[in-house]
């Protein structure tokens, strides 16, 4: 990411963030899921994940949730504040797959915008979610 | 075996005993925040922000020095490597509640929703205690799963000053897991990703089994009545004009025109590409079939245009029919 930040007066309702594709490496997941120390076995066990009827380890939410906020703060830049985190959840990233990151601004009052994510698997969407960040205002 | 009423009364009383209460003792962050634990989450999220990274250009950002990465707030009070080894008894409210609803069947659990705020960044030094209170617990509900409740925690993030510096809601559902096959069963074992789920297979009983063989082979059949003409689909045992059972089929030919339609954009379960044009069509030999309606945008659909129908196959091997707009006439 750049060392450059967006400022509110930057941006509008409806911007798009650019897209970002996540390779579902089993090092990303069981990388997160150990940077995040959570060390549930269906994170990074496959025979535990088959026991529990998955084909593979799945991504922990703490993960999710980290990039869903990276996603935003590569878009909003080093002087962005993250201030609130909502996410649901859908279909499990698993090993093999992509998942394709999208963003768009839903909202924007006071120096804090509300930008809509959707990550989205194979299967369908693996996340869907808002972040509320507070941006520098403009000169 | 589905529990009865008063078993359910019983067992809903008990689970109503946990609202409102902390699970236990907070949990405190055994390591405090620290720079080696944020560089090796900032490696796995793929994260370059400076500010979580490099001093000197944090320092000249509005946190006005290092900072972990927000969202890496829970990660502080996680148990690390002995949640590997699993537990035989409960160690705490939580626990000792998923318990309560595994022993009556709802074995299952889901992470199904999770929101947090940040009230403060943390910084190098901070110690992160997290206390958490079972604030709800929904009625019984059907989803897609199975029976269950959906459970909610909300953790209270502190500083070592007692100060908060954050929170979370947590939902999870408990439930009944319908029989299914495993999905296990389906694994090629070569490390490569489950392919995607297919669209949802049609029943094929004695009154339509024969129309989707019809189909598998390429062909778009429309049920005729032998013996007053009349088509009808879908396929039926008897004719509704003339009562008759002796009913064969036509090929169509595709052609036809947009009766009616709807756009399905929510919710996107896997297997269709959404938004999903659901089409009425009109077909020129007279009668209406529901399909949908592809290579079109859903702005460029209007009631009475012309289409074109064939035998799509999805990446699975299943083929049904469906419609695209007609080319006009060179």
């Amino acid at each position: 990411m750049s060392n450059a930040s967006i400022k509110f007066s930057d941006v509008s309702v409806g911007d798009e963030l650019p897209g970002l594709n996540v390779p579902l490496t089993p090092a990303v997941i069981v990388g997160g899921a150990i940077a995040s120390r959570d060390f549930t076995p269906v994170h990074h066990d496959k025979s535990a994940a088959q026991g529990q009827g998955l084909n593979d380890v799945i991504m922990n939410i703490l993960t999710t949730n980290g990039y869903v906020g990276r996603y935003v703060t590569d878009w909003a830049g080093p002087d962005a504040v993250v201030k609130e985190v909502s996410i649901r959840l859908g279909a499990p990233n698993m090993p093999g797959d992509t998942m394709k990151m999208s963003g768009t601004v839903v909202a924007a009052s006071d120096g804090v915008v509300e930008v809509q994510v959707v990550g989205k698997n194979a299967w369908g969407n693996h996340v869907d979610g808002t972040v509320s960040v507070a941006l520098k205002a403009g000169d | 075996m589905p529990l009865t009423k008063e078993q359910k009364q019983e067992l809903e009383a008990k689970m109503r005993e946990f609202v409102g209460k902390p699970i236990g003792a907070p949990d405190v962050g055994r390591d405090a925040v620290n720079e080696p634990m944020i560089r090796q989450w900032c490696d796995a999220m793929g994260d370059t922000n400076p500010a979580y990274l490099d001093p000197d250009a944090a320092a000249s950002t509005v946190h006005g020095g290092l900072v972990a990465p927000p969202t890496m707030m829970q990660a502080w009070t996680m148990h690390g490597f002995d949640m590997a080894k699993g537990y035989d008894e409960p160690q705490d409210g939580q626990q000792h509640l998923h318990k309560l609803l595994g022993d009556h069947g709802y074995t299952g659990v889901v992470g199904t929703d999770t929101k947090q705020g940040y009230t403060r960044y943390l910084r190098p030094g901070d110690v992160v205690c997290a206390e958490t209170v079972i604030e709800s617990i929904s009625e019984e509900k059907a989803t897609h799963l199975g029976l269950g409740y959906f459970i909610t925690t909300r953790t209270t993030f502190r500083d070592q000053d007692g100060e908060e510096v954050g929170w979370m809601t947590f939902r999870v559902l408990k439930y009944v897991p319908a029989e299914r096959p495993a999905a296990a069963a389906t694994d090629s074992g070569d490390g490569a990703a489950p392919a995607p789920p297919g669209r949802i297979r049609p029943p094929r009983g004695h009154d339509n089994a024969w129309w989707w063989d019809l189909v598998d082979q390429g062909t778009f059949p429309i049920q005729q009545c032998n013996g007053c003409k009349a088509l009808h689909h879908p396929p039926r045992p008897m004719c509704n004009a003339c009562r008759s059972m002796d009913m064969g089929w036509v090929e169509a030919s595709g052609a036809g025109t947009l009766y009616s339609f709807t756009i399905i954009r929510h919710p996107q379960f896997p297997g269709y590409d959404f938004p999903v044009i659901a089409a009425l069509v009109e077909l020129e030999e007279g009668t209406r079939i529901v399909s949908s309606v592809i290579d079109c945008k859903p702005e460029d659909v209007k009631i009475g245009m012309k289409l074109s129908g064939f035998i799509h196959e999805d990446h699975d091997g299943f083929k049904l029919p469906m419609f695209r707009p007609a080319r006009p006439a060179a």
